[in-house]
């Protein structure tokens, strides 16, 4: 079993009639809410508890790509990744992902991710979402219409960049290129793992099956609700006749570990209340252009994330409904390890995508929870899929192989240290 | 016989050959323009009233930005056959000019009476990279455009004038048309042709030098399986630019297939 | 004066008959050439470097981008300045930069400087460089006619996207956004400053003159080559009527130091040789393309005579002679910068603190020498102008502290001893 440490980077600060107030998070959230002073507190916070997960054993650190809201506040997550790679040592740096209908032309992606591969020393898990409605329709206009066809072709170009040995020209349908030679290419070969993240599109299923992709399913309605979209999936592996692997599948849970159930009751309520309510608080024509989902998905019936039926089915829930319905899994480390195992047992899943820090969650609690659930909760679940083996995580340069960063502490340089301009002015020269 | 015409109210202002009489010829000249010795031109000119444009953007003719894309360039070519009053016409294109000239055919199928496609770009086939022409140097292009790269034309094309005013006026102006050419070929000279290559009614005849080393003759087959009423000839001792490299026989074979 | 160190990230490995048997460092020069376990080393080694010119008191460090090639290998500047943003503590991140037209939409730029801009705590120095013609028409496919027209409507957006209040749309040419609503939105107000790269496009000087960006000359040739491009950046300003400070132009120029001129010759013509001879050796054809440079800087550059076509071949004589490179005693280089930043009027000194192949314990040396022996006799320059250029950060202070980071001393990792006593289900 593995696990990753998720990071959505919320904006804390939302005000309490958020909801009253406003009609989105996303898309047009008003620019004034953002305040930048509080936006840096915010982003070293949430690299510190990232780099804190490396230390505490967490197999993977995940970073997503989301545009003009306050639900998650990383438009490059490349910008994250990199921030991580020099101040973390073990864990994976999940990308989950690049939208890679958004950059024109997409050998961008390309390369981004060869760098952090090359960086990090081949610790990259690539990461190819179609992306929401809201960010790829409306905050960056794509037309719905053509998304798909466009991320295909992103698709077929990234990894033709990254395993072909010459340039060569390519002649795309949204992106005309005479000479793809990339510098630099990726570390791992052919080229990192790569997950989907897929929110119920029955095409995602095909497409991961078909080239081998793992599955990285991220809902927020939980194990209970993520059961039926599971089952979709390993019924399209089953009929295409792959291995029912557990590692093929990720998943995201929102967890939190407390000393008790009360515990945690009491300290996470809030939070998720504020995650619920606030962070996912989207405008519903924002939720699902038309075209954006294809009519196949609709057909068969599957909730979207976001929007107003979404929003419905989450009216008026309390600690104790998110608790039952597996929203959240939640309690003393016995609890949660019990509740996992269910969990990950009945969804046939091997790569858990923990959702730690929630909407509003000061540091503190993060800590706490990230803590107890490192060491109470992960070891005792590691055993699980133990018969498997795992062909989705990266395979880094051995640790001897691998750059060590130098220490940033001044005295244990050679040199005398920082030369600061106050000194350096007494140094002028005679006239 | 050199013109200037103001053409759609004065957005352009286009420098056009214009000469003979009878039946009208429209001919697109390719990305490098007109050379200003253009004997095939006079030649046909003994049996039509031939029209050579200067692609805005080219030469003396202006308004190159309003002739961004395809549609733009199609736009301006009815333009300018409305104002000179010329309801349908025989069209020849040139390497780009093909392009554009297969576009116009495809766009209205009732301007275009008979169409000649003269080593056209406007396709892609994957097996068969068109090299990059925009990369190359003078004598690298040469041996790209030429069947005989050392022969006294393709010497004439690299030549480099000595003096320096008559040098930069050359590059300025070879500059300016290769910018212009860029739109419809940069960075890969497909813009949607094989979308639209099925509305070609016109009877179209293709005409490639058999050792045309920047669209390779394979290119004859493409246009073919993709244009109804078409048919193809192949001529030899000629590279990309035939009707350079071989006049007489590139003047003959067109006359027939007007005519015919 | 202001000093920013600068890298660009050569690959260090190029064989040595890679100009005999190869015709471009750019564009199509050959994959298998690339080792990416050396690469991983590399871009370590690299930013290492970065790191130790904040601790050694440069004003700014500086990275770029580039594509498919040996001579800068960054394609993204951004993951770089991200990786420095908490491993560096004062100097500005100087991103000299986004080659704008290359991201569609341009609001990325916008995002990814935002982001950029907030980790640092204000740090950030945003450069809107139009790409050379090898990275943006042969690279990245841009129709070299429209490449400057998308790249000013480029800019108006990154720059309304940084500075509305509300939410707005943009219909542009190349771009239509119905709702651009930049969240987050930059630490500095109204923006980071903008400094505007060029290599001696007259047009550019208009545009920072007309915006008051700093205008950063980037050329590999050396201040006596450069004084025309210089006065001809000033003279625009004059007539503009912009006051001539010295801190609106920034200059890149090569410069090491060694102990004595001796040794440095010694130690770093072989890096030099590397650099000029192998990491430029730029196929003509990709150096250029029709539209890239407007007709004018054309027509002008024609008249001045510039020449078309670099050297051959540069000896270490050639470099330092004609002032490409300022090398040398800690003395000589004090006086020779001076006399360059003098006659160049020049406020911001941008420098490269590794060459080509240089070796780490040679930059080190580069860089310590540099900062300790030339800089702070240089510090005086200019002390009657205001650097309107530079970021203002949020005070220490206010600047959130990154935890602390040691690799050598493994202390919270739990998991090891935790894993020892596996799980066992319950009976």
């Amino acid at each position: 079993m593995k696990f990753t440490w998720f990071h959505l980077m919320p904006y804390r600060f939302l005000p309490d009639d958020f909801k009253d107030k406003y009609r989105s998070v996303w898309v047009d959230i008003p620019r004034h809410l953002y305040d930048p002073r509080l936006g840096h507190q915010l982003y070293n916070e949430y690299l510190d508890q990232l780099e804190f997960a490396d230390r505490m054993g967490f197999d993977g650190l995940g970073v997503n790509e989301h545009h003009q809201n306050a639900y998650g506040l990383m438009p490059s997550p490349n910008i994250m990744a990199a921030a991580l790679a020099r101040r973390t040592r073990r864990a994976n740096l999940v990308v989950l992902g690049n939208s890679i209908a958004l950059y024109h032309p997409p050998i961008r992606v390309a390369e981004e991710f060869a760098m952090l591969d090359v960086l990090s020393g081949g610790r990259l898990v690539a990461g190819f979402p179609v992306g929401t409605s809201m960010d790829t329709n409306f905050c960056y206009g794509e037309v719905p219409a053509t998304l798909r066809e466009k991320y295909h072709e992103a698709h077929d170009l990234i990894v033709k960049a990254w395993t072909e040995e010459r340039v060569f020209a390519f002649n795309g349908k949204f992106t005309k290129l005479r000479y793809v030679n990339l510098w630099p290419k990726p570390l791992q070969r052919p080229h990192p793992p790569i997950w989907i993240p897929g929110g119920g599109s029955l095409e995602t299923w095909d497409f991961c099956a078909d080239h081998g992709y793992q599955y990285s399913f991220l809902s927020y309605f939980g194990y209970k609700a993520g059961k039926k979209v599971a089952d979709g999936y390993w019924g399209v592996m089953a009929k295409k006749n792959k291995p029912l692997n557990p590692y093929s599948l990720g998943f995201a849970q929102v967890v939190a570990v407390a000393e008790t159930d009360q515990q945690a009751e009491r300290d996470y309520s809030p939070h998720m209340d504020y995650f619920y309510n606030r962070c996912l608080h989207v405008y519903d024509g924002f939720a699902d252009a038309p075209g954006y989902r294809t009519l196949t998905t609709i057909k068969a019936g599957f909730l979207g994330q976001v929007g107003a039926r979404a929003a419905l089915r989450r009216e008026g829930l309390k600690w104790k409904d998110f608790l039952d319905g597996g929203y959240v899994i939640a309690g003393s480390p016995r609890t949660v390890r019990d509740r996992l195992r269910d969990a990950l047992t009945s969804l046939n899943c091997g790569h858990l995508m923990v959702l730690i820090q929630l909407g509003s969650m000061p540091p503190e609690l993060v800590r706490k929870s990230t803590e107890l659930f490192a060491r109470e909760v992960m070891p005792f679940l590691r055993d699980l899929w133990n018969e498997w083996e795992d062909k989705w995580s990266p395979h880094p340069l051995t640790e001897n192989e691998r750059a060590i960063p130098a220490s940033l502490d001044d005295s244990s340089t050679e040199t005398n240290g920082r030369y600061n301009s106050a000194l350096a002015g007494e140094n002028r020269p005679a006239k | 016989m050199r013109a200037q015409h103001q053409i759609g109210g004065g957005r352009w202002q286009v420098e056009l050959e214009l000469c003979g009489s009878g039946d009208p010829l429209l001919y697109l000249h390719g990305a490098g323009g007109l050379l200003g010795v253009d004997p095939f031109l006079a030649e046909l000119s003994k049996d039509f009233k031939v029209i050579a444009p200067h692609l805005p953007g080219y030469g003396e003719s202006t308004g190159g930005e309003l002739v961004e894309d395809v549609v733009d360039a199609c736009l301006f070519y009815h333009q300018l056959l409305d104002d000179l009053g010329i309801a349908s016409t025989n069209v020849i294109g040139h390497s780009m000019g093909g392009m554009l000239a297969a576009e116009l055919a495809a766009l209205d199928v009732h301007r275009v009476k008979k169409l000649v496609l003269v080593s056209p770009a406007g396709f892609w086939l994957e097996q068969h990279p068109i090299p990059d022409p925009f990369a190359m140097d003078l004598p690298e292009l040469a041996a790209h455009l030429f069947h005989d790269p050392k022969s006294p034309l393709a010497q004439m094309f690299t030549t480099i004038p000595s003096d320096p005013q008559q040098l930069a006026d050359m590059y300025v102006e070879r500059t300016k048309r290769l910018t212009q050419a860029s739109r419809f070929l940069w960075p890969i000279p497909d813009r949607g042709l094989k979308k639209r290559a099925w509305r070609i009614a016109a009877p179209t005849l293709l005409v490639w030098g058999e050792s045309d080393r920047l669209i390779p003759p394979v290119y004859a087959g493409e246009f073919a399986s993709r244009i109804r009423n078409c048919r193809s000839v192949t001529i030899k001792h000629a590279g990309h630019m035939v009707m350079y490299e071989q006049p007489e026989e590139f003047v003959r074979i067109v006359r027939d297939f007007l005519k015919g | 004066m202001k000093f920013t160190a600068f890298h660009l990230m050569s690959y260090p490995n190029l064989p040595s008959d890679f100009t005999e048997r190869y015709r471009s460092v750019w564009v199509d020069i050959p994959r298998a050439l690339y080792d990416p376990q050396l690469g991983h080393r590399i871009y370590n080694e690299y930013l290492d470097q970065l790191e130790l010119a904040d601790r050694l008191g440069f004003d700014g460090i500086g990275v770029n981008e580039h594509h498919q090639n040996a001579y800068g290998l960054m394609p993204s500047p951004n993951i770089m300045a991200a990786a420095l943003a908490r491993r560096t503590r004062h100097a500005s991140l100087v991103v000299l930069g986004n080659s704008i037209a290359l991201y569609n939409p341009p609001i990325r730029v916008a995002e990814e400087f935002a982001m950029l801009d907030v980790i640092s705590g204000g740090r950030l120095v945003a450069g809107f460089p139009v790409g050379t013609a090898m990275d943006t028409n042969y690279c990245y496919g841009e129709i070299p006619a429209t490449l400057r027209e998308k790249y000013r409507e480029a800019h108006d957006l990154i720059i309304r996207a940084w500075t509305e209040n509300d939410i707005f749309s943009f219909n542009g040419k190349y771009n239509k956004l119905r709702y651009v609503n930049l969240w987050p939105k930059p630490l500095q107000r109204p923006h980071p400053p903008v400094w505007i790269p060029g290599g001696g496009s007259i047009e550019t000087w208009d545009f920072c003159a007309e915006h008051d960006y700093q205008y950063s000359f980037l050329s590999f040739f050396g201040y006596v080559a450069a004084k025309k491009v210089a006065d001809g950046y000033w003279e625009t300003m004059a007539r503009k009527g912009k006051p001539l400070n010295p801190y609106s132009m920034a200059f890149a120029q090569g410069v090491v130091v060694a102990p004595t001129d001796q040794e440095a010759e010694r130690d770093f013509a072989p890096h030099a040789d590397y650099f000029y001879n192998r990491c430029l050796h730029i196929h003509p054809n990709f150096a250029d393309a029709p539209g890239y440079r407007t007709l004018n800087s054309i027509r002008a550059a024609l008249q001045s005579g510039l020449p078309v076509k670099l050297k051959q071949h540069y000896s270490w004589k050639d470099l330092v002679d004609d002032g490409i490179i300022i090398a040398g005693s800690p003395r000589t280089v004090r006086e020779r910068l001076r006399e360059a930043m003098k006659s160049l009027n020049c406020g911001h000194l941008i420098t490269g603190i590794h060459m080509g192949s240089m070796p780490p314990e040679l930059v080190r040396q580069n860089a310590e020498l540099f900062a300790r022996e030339v800089m702070p006799y240089l510090r005086d320059m200019w002390s009657e102008w205001e650097d309107k250029w530079s970021p203002h950060p949020l005070p220490e202070s206010e600047r959130a502290e990154p935890a602390p980071v040691d690799f050598r001393r493994p202390g919270l990792e739990h998991n090891r001893i935790i894993s020892a006593t596996p799980w066992r289900p319950a009976k």
